[in-house]
């Protein structure tokens, strides 16, 4: 289905993304993981051909999306839907017409300048937002709400663009543990309810470990691990991070079991000592 | 009614509900844009009932004086250099009467606009008069205060000077101010717990945050005002004003000069806006 081959990007002398090259064969959910500056974002990045790849290709379904230009590549971005972490929205717009964006690349220019949106997509909108569980914010500005609210206005908004891929770069990194857990558990279920791959870059192990059926490990650009969770073992881990033997996964957590138990740890060597 | 009902219902409350505030928004739309046609045809209609000669007779002629001005200036192009070259001390006047305005014009600018800006301000009761102040600074036309200082000074180039400067205070003291507004109290409060006097929570709190606005805006404002003492020479204040208006209104065969004094100041525009481009830029990089 989608295959990546050889993809590179250089900026000036550096190298952000080198030669990675996988294939998923059937829709997954597939975290990637990695230091920051492993290149996982430059990765996602050129996937949605918001970057262009210095070399190598992307195919879909046969097609060279790497060569797309014009209106063509208009129309694979709006097949291939990205989640920020900063959530970009237009902060000063409504809820429902952040998510009627997701239609953009469908409607005329002048119409939607105007926001004159058909009263199906308008229906569908807040249908998706009541997935979501946040219909009840429909009429408020993106602005007014928090940022987990926000992050799934963000989600509502890819799929309004009806996509097969949807890319999340560090989807719950400026979320608490809690929104995080919903927004993941909201990118589980497009996986899962509407068979759309998903390819979310995620700085905490465990929750690759969690909602990942498959996870890649980047560092300096490259690939260098790709397996199932279950392989995903301490010591590959500290390899991918480059770390030390000081490594622990509960310090990169932001999960609530894990840090509880965390802290009991800690409370139980404390009581040791006493 | 059950649970999945009970959801479906508000779900379309919801809906209902946005599509009545679209259908408002629209109409609110389509009114304004009712409105704005209107408008634009009646008050059009009004100006070419008013014009002397009438729009659509005049339209056809609207090349003719630059069509003469090139054609003449094209036969006579192996002037062009010499005539550049002629005119560079007046274009220089322009340029010391345009610098020294906008200096002297963005200092005030400066100080007034701290004093207008509504958390900043030294004494917030006098906001108010010193943003009426910048309005009748802006609201007089430079031609007329130099007009005025003209016959009380003389003419020459302070008269136009001062003129400007009088217009860029008013002028940049609005654009400084919108800018004050925009910065972040939080170095201010700092240097206020601190014991800082209110000059030194501006200028060292303030003025770091603003001044690569301040930069791009004064040289803006520079290139503004660069027109404004050409257009003052017409009125007798010196500088390659005075020049271009012997040119055009000797009429026959200097349109040559016209078209030398014009490549001037163009080349004067698009140098000042190169150099302002990549010191702001200098400046954010830094900052």
């Amino acid at each position: 289905m989608l295959t990546i081959n050889g993809l590179t990007r250089r900026f000036g002398r550096n190298t952000a993304v080198d030669a990675v090259s996988f294939t998923v064969e059937k829709p997954a959910m597939i975290g990637i993981i990695g230091r920051s500056g492993a290149g996982k974002s430059t990765l996602l990045r050129m996937l949605n051909r918001l970057t262009d790849a210095s070399d190598g290709t992307i195919t879909f379904d046969g097609r060279d999306v790497t060569a797309l230009r014009g209106a063509d590549k208009r129309a694979w971005q709006s097949d291939c839907a990205m989640i920020f972490q900063q959530f970009n929205l237009v902060p000063r717009m409504d809820v429902v017409s952040n998510v009627l964006h997701g239609t953009l690349n469908r409607r005329s220019t002048l119409a939607t300048m105007f926001n004159l949106y058909p009263q199906a997509d308008i229906h569908r909108a807040i249908d998706i937002l009541d997935r979501l569980g946040i219909a009840d914010h429909a009429p408020k500005r993106a602005e007014a709400l928090s940022g987990g609210q926000q992050q799934r206005v963000a989600i509502a908004r890819a799929l309004m663009q009806d996509p097969r891929i949807v890319l999340a770069d560090e989807p719950i990194a400026s979320l608490d543990p809690m929104n995080a857990k919903l927004v993941m558990d909201d990118l589980r279920r497009i996986h899962e309810e509407d068979g759309r791959t998903v390819i979310a870059n995620l700085h905490t192990l465990d929750t690759a470990r969690n909602y990942c059926d498959r996870v890649i490990g980047m560092l300096h650009g490259r690939v260098v691990f790709d397996g199932s969770p279950e392989q995903l073992t301490t010591g590959v881990a500290r390899d991918i991070y480059g770390a030390d033997d000081g490594f622990s996964e509960a310090s990169t957590s932001t999960s609530i079991e894990t840090l509880e138990r965390h802290a009991q740890d800690a409370i139980r060597a404390a009581e040791a000592v006493v | 009614m059950t649970v999945g009902q009970a959801g479906v219902a508000r779900v379309q409350d919801v809906q209902a509900a946005y599509m009545e505030m679209t259908r408002r928004k629209r109409l609110y739309g389509m009114v304004m844009l009712v409105v704005f046609i209107a408008l634009m045809v009646s008050g059009f209609r009004v100006a070419d009932g008013r014009n002397a000669g009438g729009f659509w007779d005049g339209i056809g002629n609207i090349f003719q004086f630059p069509k003469e001005v090139l054609s003449e200036a094209g036969e006579k192009i192996a002037n062009l250099p010499g005539l550049m070259v002629k005119f560079l001390p007046s274009l220089l006047e322009t340029l010391n009467i345009a610098g020294a305005s906008t200096l002297l014009g963005a200092i005030f600018a400066i100080m007034i606009s701290l004093l207008a800006t509504r958390g900043l301000a030294k004494w917030p009761r006098l906001i108010g008069v010193f943003r009426r102040i910048m309005d009748i600074m802006r609201a007089i036309p430079e031609i007329v205060i130099a007009l005025v200082l003209i016959f009380i000074l003389g003419g020459g180039p302070v008269p136009a000077m001062i003129a400007i400067a009088i217009h860029t205070t008013g002028a940049l003291g609005k654009l400084f101010s919108e800018v004050n507004e925009n910065a972040s109290l939080k170095p201010v409060e700092g240097l206020h717990s601190v014991g800082a006097t209110w000059a030194q929570r501006m200028w060292l709190g303030v003025i770091p945050q603003v001044a690569p606005n301040y930069l791009s805006y004064a040289l803006m404002r520079f290139e503004i005002n660069v027109r404004a003492s050409a257009i003052l020479g017409f009125v007798g204040s010196g500088g390659i004003g005075y020049d271009l208006k012997n040119a055009f209104s000797w009429g026959q065969g200097r349109y040559d000069e016209v078209a030398a004094i014009f490549l001037l100041l163009f080349a004067t525009i698009v140098v000042f806006d190169q150099i302002s481009g990549h010191y702001r830029n200098k400046m954010i990089g830094k900052g």
